[in-house]
C-alpha cells in the first residue's frame, strides 16, 4: 500500500457508500410511489407530498405521531412493508459508514491526508527525521528545545504513536510509513522549500540508504545525515554524494583513538558538541598500556584498529575471533574470571566490552572490576533501556550509539561551520587544545554552552549588513562582542573560527580582524549571549549603540528633532 | 462489454429520457405534466449521481456536476409543485405549472450535456 493510492479519502468514502446510497435511494422512491398509489379512506389517494414527509420521518425512524389524514387499511399494509425496508436500507448505509470509518486502509487515507495537510502548513525551516527510535527521540528532543520544528516518518506505528505522548513545545507531525518510499518522503515534505534537512536515522541500513537516494535525487541541494552500521553501506553513501554519513562505532572510535593521544582536544569535542545545556564530566582519560578487548564484532573490529592506529597493544577475548590481526586472542568467555586471568587482566589498564549483549558487557565489566579495581572501563550500551544498570556501575565511559549519531547530527545541522573547525583542531596539538579548553571553560563553565554560527548577509545579519556596506573595513570583530544592554561589558560569547568565501579561513581570530560582509563566524558563549548577538547584528539602533555608544533615537521625527538639536547645539 | 458501463450509460440516458418526457407540453397547462414522470426522473437522476461518485479523472468531474446541476433544478421543481399544491391551496394554477416545467427544463439541459459528455466519452476512448 503506497501513500499515492490513498491519497483522497473523500473519493475513496463516495466510492465505498455508492451501493448503499443507491439502496436507500430506491427504498425511498419504492415507498413514496406506493403509498401515493395506495387508495387512501374515500379512495383518495395520498400526494407526493405527504408521501415524502410520511416515509421521511417513518424511514429515519424519528416516528412523529402526526399522520396528515387517517389511513386506510391499504395504506397502513404498505406502510408496514415500507417500515421493514427503510430499517434494512439505513442499516445497510450506516453499517458500511461505520465499516468504512473503521477500515484500515481509510484511516490511513485520513491519518496521510492529515499529515500531508499539516506538513503544507510550515511555513518555516523544518528538518526531516525518519525513524524515531532511540536516536529520532533525542535528535528530536533536542531539535524542539532548540526551537526547530521537526517532521518524523516511522515504520512502527507503535514507536509512531508514542511520538505524540512525549509532549513536545512545538508540533511535531508524524506519520506511521515506510520512508524508503519516495512518495512518504514527498508528503513529509522533502520537496518543501521549508525543509532544512533531512535525517536518515532507522536501525535499517537499507532504509537508510533509500532514504538517501531519494533526497539525493529529489532534493538535491539538502543536506542528508545518515545512519549506517557497516563500513560497505556507509561507502555506498558516499559513493553517490551523501555529505555527512554517521557510523556510531567508527566515530567512537575516532574519539578514543583522539583521547588516547590528545586527551584536551578529545574534552573540547565534547564540550562543544554534547547536548545543549548538559553539563559535561569530565573523566578520567584513558590511559596507554595493555588493554583487553570482550567480542570481537563489528564494534570490536573497529576499536582494534583504532587501538592499531595509536600503537597500544590490545588482547582480543572472543568465543571464535578470526586471526591474522596481529593480536593476542583468548578463546573464551569473558564474563568469566578464568578467562580474564589468563588475558593478564591485572597487568592491563584498560577493558572495552563490546559484545551485542548488555548484560555481558555487565557482567565482563563488574568481574574484571573487582580482579583489578583500577581499570579503565569503557562499556557498550546497545538498549537505552538498560541504561539505568550502566548509570549504576559507573563505567569510565560508556557508548551509547543512538547518543553518539545524535550529537552528530545536532552538530552538524545547527552549526554548519563546527564541522570543518572539528577537523581543524584535530590537526592541532594536544597543548593548544589545552589552552584553548582552559580558556573557554574557565569563562563559560563546564555546561555545554550554545555554539552558533552566523553569516553576515542581509538575510541573516541585515543591520550589520548594511552597515558594512556603507563604511567598509571600520567594523572590527572586537568591537560586535559587546553587550548590548551595556557596552562597556564584553559579550559573554568568542569567535572560534571565520570564514570567507574565497575559502580563506582563521582560527580564533584576533578581536582586531576586520570584518567583512559575507563572513562566516562560529560562535561558542552562553545562551543569553546568543540571543544578544542576534539583537546586536539585526537591530540598526542596537548596533549603533554597541559600536559608538549612540543611542538614536528611532523614527523620522524623533530623528529630525535630535538633528535639529545637534545643529542648534552646533550653532550655539 | 461491460456491465457497469451498461448500468452507467443506462441511468444517464434514462435520466435524461424521463426528464425530457415531463417536460414536453404545453409549458403552462398542468394536464400535460404527469407529477408520477417527475417522480420518476427525480429518482432516476440520484440514483446516476450517485453512480458518478468516485471517478477522479477531470471528465468524471463534470459527470457528477452536471449531475449535481440536475438534481438541483428537479428537486427545486417538485418543492414548487409541492408549495403550489399544499401551501398555497389554490392547486396547480398555469401560473405554477410553468414554473415547475421551466425548471425542469433548465435540469433536462443539463443532463442533455451529460448525455453528450457520455458520448464523447465513448468516442474518445475507441474501445
Amino acid at each position: 500500500m503506497t501513500p499515492a493510492t490513498h491519497h483522497s479519502t473523500l473519493f475513496l468514502a463516495m466510492r465505498r457508500l455508492r451501493a448503499p446510497l443507491i439502496t436507500l435511494i430506491t427504498i425511498f422512491a419504492i415507498s413514496v410511489l406506493g403509498l401515493t398509489l395506495a387508495p387512501g379512506i374515500g379512495g383518495e389517494k395520498m400526494s407526493f407530498f405527504h408521501a415524502f414527509y410520511f416515509i421521511s420521518y417513518t424511514a429515519t425512524t424519528i416516528g412523529f405521531g402526526e399522520i396528515p389524514i387517517e389511513f386506510s387499511n391499504e395504506q397502513r399494509l404498505w406502510a408496514t412493508i415500507c417500515i421493514y425496508l427503510a430499517v434494512v436500507g439505513w442499516a445497510y448505509t450506516i453499517g458500511s459508514l461505520f465499516s468504512l470509518l473503521q477500515d484500515h486502509t481509510f484511516q490511513n487515507a485520513v491519518a496521510t491526508e492529515h499529515f500531508a495537510r499539516q506538513v503544507r502548513r510550515i511555513h518555516e525551516p523544518f528538518y526531516l527525521v525518519c525513524g524515531y527510535g532511540e536516536t529520532g527521540r533525542l535528535v528530536c528532543k533536542a531539535l524542539d528545545r532548540l526551537g526547530e520544528r521537526a517532521v518524523v516518518v516511522e515504520r512502527n506505528p507503535d514507536k509512531a504513536g508514542e511520538q505524540e505522548l512525549h509532549g513536545y513545545v512545538t508540533d511535531m507531525p508524524c506519520l506511521a510509513a515506510d520512508a524508503s518510499l519516495p512518495e512518504t518522503l514527498r508528503f513529509a515534505g522533502l520537496t518543501s522549500r521549508h525543509c532544512r534537512g533531512v535525517l536518515a536515522l532507522t536501525d535499517d541500513d537499507n532504509t537508510n540508504l533509500a532514504v538517501a537516494i531519494s533526497a539525493r535525487l529529489l532534493a538535491p541541494k539538502l543536506p542528508v545525515l545518515c545512519r549506517a552500521g557497516s563500513t560497505e553501506i556507509a561507502a555506498n553513501m558516499a559513493s553517490f554524494g551523501t555529505r555527512y554519513i554517521i557510523n556510531p562505532y567508527a566515530k567512537f572510535a575516532e574519539y578514543l583513538a583522539l583521547a588516547l593521544h590528545a586527551p584536551n582536544t578529545y574534552h573540547l569535542l565534547t564540550w562543544l558538541t554534547g547536548l545543549p545545556g548538559t553539563a559535561v564530566e569530565r573523566h578520567r582519560d584513558p590511559p596507554r598500556g595493555k588493554w583487553v578487548l570482550c567480542g570481537y564484532g563489528g564494534f570490536g573490529k573497529v576499536i582494534v584498529e583504532a587501538f592499531d592506529r595509536e600503537a597500544v597493544p590490545v588482547t582480543i577475548i572472543d568465543r571464535e575471533a578470526p586471526d591474522g590481526h596481529g593480536h593476542r586472542v583468548v578463546k573464551g568467555d569473558g564474563t568469566g574470571a578464568s578467562t580474564l586471568e589468563r588475558a593478564n587482566i591485572n597487568q592491563a589498564v584498560g577493558i572495552v566490552a563490546t559484545t551485542g549483549n548488555d548484560f555481558d558487557n555487565l557482567s565482563i565489566a563488574v568481574t574484571a572490576r573487582e580482579l583489578n579495581p583500577n581499570l579503565f572501563v569503557i562499556l557498550r550500551m546497545n538498549a537505552y533501556a538498560n541504561h539505568a544498570l550502566f548509570d549504576a556501575f559507573e563505567s569510565d565511559v560508556t557508548v551509547v550509539p543512538s547518543e553518539i549519531i545524535g550529537h552528530e547530527c545536532l552538530a552538524v545541522l545547527t552549526t554548519p561551520l563546527l564541522e570543518p573547525f572539528l577537523a581543524e583542531i584535530a590537526t592541532k596539538d594536544d597543548a593548544w587544545s589545552a589552552e584553548l579548553v582552559e580558556q573557554l571553560t574557565d569563562r563559560f563553565g563546564w555546561t555545554v554552552p550554545a555554539v552558533w554560527s552566523v553569516r553576515l548577509n542581509l538575510r541573516r545579519a541585515p543591520a550589520l549588513y548594511r552597515h558594512l556596506m556603507r563604511n567598509s573595513g571600520s567594523v572590527r570583530l572586537g568591537d560586535l562582542l559587546r553587550n548590548p544592554h551595556d557596552r562597556a561589558a564584553a559579550l559573554e560569547a568568542a569567535v572560534l573560527y571565520l570564514r570567507r568565501d574565497d575559502d580563506d579561513h582563521i582560527i580564533r581570530p584576533s578581536p582586531d580582524e576586520i570584518i567583512r560582509p559575507g563572513d562566516r563566524l562560529l560562535l561558542v558563549g552562553l545562551p543569553a549571549a546568543r540571543r544578544d548577538f542576534a539583537l546586536t547584528v539585526t537591530n540598526g539602533h542596537t548596533l549603533d549603540y554597541v559600536l559608538t555608544g549612540a543611542d538614536r533615537p528611532g523614527g523620522w521625527v524623533w530623528e529630525w528633532l535630535a538633528e535639529r538639536r545637534r545643529r542648534a547645539a552646533g550653532a550655539g | 462489454m461491460n456491465l457497469e458501463k451498461v448500468i452507467f450509460g443506462f441511468f444517464i440516458v434514462l435520466a435524461a429520457t424521463l426528464n425530457f418526457g415531463f417536460f414536453v407540453g404545453d409549458l403552462s397547462n398542468p394536464e400535460h405534466h404527469d407529477i408520477y414522470e417527475l417522480f420518476a426522473a427525480i429518482v432516476v437522476n440520484l440514483i446516476a449521481t450517485v453512480l458518478k461518485f468516485g471517478d477522479r479523472t477531470q471528465i468524471g468531474a463534470v459527470h457528477l456536476s452536471t449531475s449535481l446541476v440536475a438534481d438541483l433544478q428537479l428537486i427545486a421543481a417538485a418543492m414548487v409543485w409541492g408549495y403550489g399544491a399544499h401551501v398555497v391551496g389554490t392547486g396547480m394554477t398555469p401560473d405554477m405549472t410553468a414554473k415547475v416545467v421551466s425548471l425542469s427544463g433548465g435540469a433536462l439541459f443539463a443532463n442533455v450535456v451529460s448525455v453528450i459528455i457520455l458520448i464523447a466519452e465513448t468516442i474518445m476512448q475507441r474501445r
